[in-house]
């Protein structure tokens, strides 16, 4: 009898999120199935009753850092993972849930449960970088079926993912949307977040709303100006970038500029 | 009769559940003396992060407690906040809307259906091994999810946390062309797979339990999404805005649990289970044949057979988008203006889980200053764990590694949605 040739093993892991980024790899379609016969897939908690100890070729990693068990439990994924990759909002910039870092946790704590004192979580929401090496960081929230596909797909065949880095403007002039703040005067942070949702919202006549976080070094001081003038008030435009990845330095900052307004 | 005096069953990890959870079981004889559905998905704090942010942002917030159900949290965060601010989306925009949802429910339905539950019955650990062994059917199920997925991606622009949603309607209306294609080419041939899907989870190999809880779930002219009163299966009725008159949620000594409870009732069930139950005779002749045909009767008690209400539902959805379509037109505008005012604004919709509320209290700039949220799993867990209860108590000569795999099964049948219960359930490991 052949012997099967041996198939990457896959495991998919989650930390403080939403399910969407690994529901993500389930709504892959055909794809899932041809996926699947090249994978081996031999952790998805969320899809399999069957979870192999490891060690794995690759760990996909969902979620943010929020409790001591979870800040443990990751450096044991990654001391068992060969590459390690971080998908998504939550575990490449802390998520939504990030905006406890702003805030005074306990006081949160106490708004949503009646007895606080049994709640434990950490005062912080923390990406995966902060706690282990991390391989490969895919944005979004949620992130991008294609690039998703594409990422696996390359670690597959050995290459490197072709991830865009511009940010998304250059997206919709790629599917020929007109720039919304040019000609309907539309608060739109696609010039200072990264590409790789292909440009939807402004398709759709929506500003960005930075779901996909900070280019690299995100030109925010114009762009504060820009929403200034479009008549936002300070305390919008510092609101604007806290959302989904508040606690980037780069929209860290741009919120601190706009607030200052 | 010997017996053993202590035998501890554990679930430490949930599997094939949306979230974080195990399992908790102690017997003491022949008796069940502790059970417990552990949850350690970590909090996320959302009532609290949502105060001060503007009323046009829950729709997109919340939607990031759930990734299977955001549509439910848009529907339900516009329901309320509209209501706070007095105002009522025409006819148009509310259709629009509910087709949004049947995308939701399609996509969440077919997901449950084929990679979570069916393997239980099939044997098999996962949707790869069933697709091994019932390569057909899981394609047609991986097909109806795209179908749902790709109501949701016309719509509301991408299948997880689609962004078109907005206060007063949507940021962009689909033309009228665009959604007879969507028609033609994706939902009547999902409609038939739906057919199919009904007859084939109906064949399956059910325990036979029953279980008779109280039921909640929303109730109209139409078979409820998007709108509808609380009604449960004792006939209490109320509005929407009393909900909280109604539900109360209490916490448990020892524990973070709070257990949703009726008053003047008890533990209740919300899903397809209750929804089903009371609104049978608003569904589409079509999906009430199917419902016969697969032998469901007027209420199905066998929670194990949820699976087949859900094809029902699938049904339901596609059959409702099919007509929604066919007298489309678009909204003009695609969102009336929701101007803010000081007010608290209640909203509930059906979730593909159940009913999920929302309360919102504006100030008059139009920040939120207060915000709760009843998601339907937060609701579903003291039912949960008496179905877990009575489960054990009927089937202690397992040996412990197949009793725990049934509980987890039991579990199962109730497609909890552990990440958007959290905020709820208890979050503390209890270690032993």
């Amino acid at each position: 009898m052949a012997t099967e040739p041996a198939r990457p093993s896959l495991a998919v892991w989650k930390f403080a999120s939403c399910d969407g980024c690994q529901l993500t790899l389930l709504d892959c379609g055909d794809a899932l199935l041809t996926l699947a016969a090249r994978l081996h897939i031999a952790a998805f908690p969320e899809a399999s009753s069957m979870i192999e100890p490891g060690p794995y070729d690759v760990s996909l990693v969902e979620g943010s850092i929020t409790t001591e068990e979870d800040a443990a439990r990751i450096r044991d994924i990654r001391a068992r993972s060969t590459l390690l990759v971080a998908i998504g909002a939550c575990a490449t910039a802390g998520g939504i849930q990030a905006l406890r870092d702003l805030a005074d946790v306990d006081e949160f704590r106490a708004q949503v449960y009646p007895h606080p004192e049994y709640v434990r979580s950490l005062a912080t929401a923390t990406p995966i970088s902060a706690h282990v090496p991390v391989d490969l960081e895919l944005h979004g929230c949620p992130i991008d079926r294609g690039q998703l596909v594409e990422v696996l797909g390359a670690l597959l065949a050995g290459r490197k993912p072709d991830l865009p880095v511009h940010s998304v403007c250059a997206q919709c002039k790629a599917r020929g949307t007109p720039c919304l703040p040019v000609v309907a005067g539309v608060p739109c942070l696609g010039p200072v977040t990264r590409a790789g949702c292909g440009a939807l919202c402004p398709a759709y006549g929506r500003g960005c709303f930075g779901c996909f976080g900070p280019v690299e070094r995100p030109n925010t001081r114009a762009l504060v100006a820009l929403l200034r003038h479009q008549g936002m008030s300070p305390a919008d435009i510092g609101r604007v970038f806290r959302t989904y990845t508040a606690t980037t330095a780069q929209f860290r900052a741009a919120a601190e500029e706009g607030a200052r307004s | 009769m010997t017996h053993r005096s202590r035998r501890l069953l554990k679930v430490p990890a949930l599997t094939r559940v949306e979230g974080e959870g195990a399992l908790h079981v102690e017997l003491t004889g022949d008796t069940v003396t502790e059970l417990r559905l552990d949850i350690y998905e970590p909090p996320r704090y959302f009532e609290a992060l949502l105060r001060g942010r503007r009323y046009t942002e829950p729709p997109d917030i919340t939607a990031r407690i759930c990734g299977i159900c955001p549509v439910a949290y848009q529907m339900s965060a516009c329901a309320a906040i509209e209501d706070a601010c007095g105002v009522e989306v025409d006819d148009r925009v509310a259709e629009l809307r509910r087709l949004l949802y049947c995308g939701e429910w399609i996509a969440s339905h077919a997901l449950h259906i084929h990679l979570l539950h069916a393997p239980d019955f099939l044997g098999c650990a996962n949707v790869v091994e069933l697709a091994r062994r019932h390569r057909p059917e899981v394609e047609r199920g991986l097909a109806l999810k795209q179908a749902g997925n790709a109501v949701l991606e016309l719509v509301g622009g991408r299948a997880i946390h689609p962004f078109n949603v907005r206060l007063g309607g949507f940021h962009r209306a689909p033309s009228a062309a665009e959604l007879r294609t969507l028609a033609e080419q994706t939902l009547r041939p999902a409609r038939d797979a739906a057919l199919a899907c009904v007859e084939w989870v109906s064949t399956f190999d059910f325990p036979d339990v029953a279980a008779t809880p109280e039921l909640l779930a929303l109730t109209d002219r139409r078979y409820p999404l998007d709108r509808g009163s609380p009604r449960t299966s004792s006939a209490v009725a109320f509005p929407v805005r009393a909900f909280e008159e109604h539900v109360v949620e209490e916490q448990v000594p020892h524990s973070t649990a709070l257990h949703a409870r009726l008053v003047g009732g008890g533990a209740y069930l919300t899903g397809p289970l209750a929804r089903y139950a009371l609104n049978r005779g608003v569904l589409s002749p079509l999906a009430r044949e199917a419902a016969d045909a697969a032998g469901l009767g007027a209420r199905c008690d066998n929670p194990f057979r949820s699976i087949v209400v859900r094809a029902v539902e699938l049904v339901y959805a596609i059959d409702e988008a099919l007509r929604i379509i066919d007298a489309y037109e678009p909204p003009r505008p695609p969102a009336i203006d929701v101007a803010p005012r000081a007010g608290i604004g209640y909203g509930a919709t059906e979730a593909p889980r159940g009913v999920l509320f929302h309360r919102y209290e504006l100030a008059a700039d139009g920040s939120v200053r207060t915000a709760r949220i009843v998601p339907p799993t937060a609701q579903n867990q003291a039912t949960i764990e008496a179905d877990l209860r009575a489960f054990v108590q009927e089937n202690l000569d397992m040996p412990d590694d197949d009793l725990a795999a049934a509980c987890e099964r039991v579990v199962r049948n109730h497609d909890p949605c552990i990440s958007c219960a959290t905020h709820f359930l208890r979050l503390t490991r209890t270690h032993r």
